[in-house]
């Protein structure tokens, strides 16, 4: 199973890569941006076929490490 | 006075910390990220500044996890103090013996230079030779040091006394480098015995290195 993860700055958080690129997507002339955030990927391949097992472990993951909760969401994608 | 210096794979600043603590007469020694326990002489540790594990991830997210750290944070719990410098700070927020966290630069620039902070607290040890509203001048050099708390957190750090710093300018106006929250440049926990700057002390500790204040700020702890 792999899993697929996203972590980005909260909502309320300013994102400055996200407006640093949003600023250079308008000087290309891409008018219909509204708004960009840039975050991380993380993608594991885990030997948990149980997925349940599986998210319950890489949710955990993403509070003890992957994460800094305090300034960043995630969203877990499994995939098998 | 003993002081140990905390050194992962990538930290850079640990030999001018520890000329900068043996200067004002401390026994130093360096801690190396492996080892699992701390001396019980040692009176101080310090996390200096640097680049562990190369920033991956997020500034001083995998040391955070380092075996060191327990040991860093028994020593905190005891009572003991514990001041980190820079990428020591953003361990510090990471472990959460610190609140809030440290983003990148809010124009996205590492900056290195000269910067004057303005004393927000000297109810503690670190600051204890200075009064409020003084001025210093201190080396910055950081790329994520963008200090971010939420509201809560923030009035928490005001009504413990524990903002230490702000950013200002030589005349003391605010003067924000970096995007910090409310130009917060240092802070303690609720205890006032664990410190974290984003400044370097350990870098203005001679005058003809453009300013020796550092030495006041790190004499408090001594």
């Amino acid at each position: 199973m792999t899993a697929i993860i996203n972590i980005s700055l909260k909502n309320g958080v300013l994102d400055s890569q996200g407006k640093a690129v949003h600023h250079a997507l308008d000087s290309l002339h891409f008018e219909n941006v509204e708004d960009v955030r840039v975050g991380r990927q993380v993608i594991m391949k885990l030997t948990q076929e149980d997925e349940a097992k599986a998210l319950e472990e890489v949710t955990q993951m993403c509070e003890d490490l992957l994460a800094n909760t305090v300034i960043e969401d995630y969203t877990i994608e499994l995939v098998k | 006075m003993k002081v140990g210096i905390v050194q992962f794979p990538g930290t850079n600043c640990e030999y001018d910390t520890q000329y900068a603590f043996e200067k004002l007469g401390a026994e130093t020694s360096i801690l190396w990220h492996q080892e699992t326990t701390i001396a019980d002489d040692v009176d101080l540790v310090v996390i200096a500044g640097g680049f562990s594990y190369g920033d991956y991830l997020r500034s001083g997210a995998i040391a955070s996890k380092s075996p060191i750290m327990k040991a860093v944070k028994a020593h905190a719990e005891s009572g003991k103090k514990v001041l980190g410098i820079c990428n020591g700070f953003q361990v510090l927020t990471e472990t959460h013996m610190l609140p809030g966290a440290l983003k990148r630069n809010e124009h996205l620039h590492f900056i290195s230079k000269h910067h004057n902070l303005k004393v927000a607290s000297s109810s503690n040890d670190f600051l204890s030779k200075f009064d409020n509203s003084d001025v210093v001048n201190i080396p910055i050099a950081h790329h994520d040091g963008n200090f971010f708390i939420d509201q809560d957190g923030l009035k928490a750090l005001y009504d413990n006394d524990q903002v230490l710093l702000h950013y200002c300018d030589k005349d003391g106006k605010v003067s924000n480098p970096n995007g910090s929250v409310d130009s917060i440049a240092g802070i303690c926990n609720k205890a006032k015995n664990v410190f974290g700057l984003m400044p370097h002390p350990e870098r203005a500790m001679e005058d003809v290195l453009g300013s020796s204040d550092g030495i006041k700020m790190l004499e408090g702890l001594m």
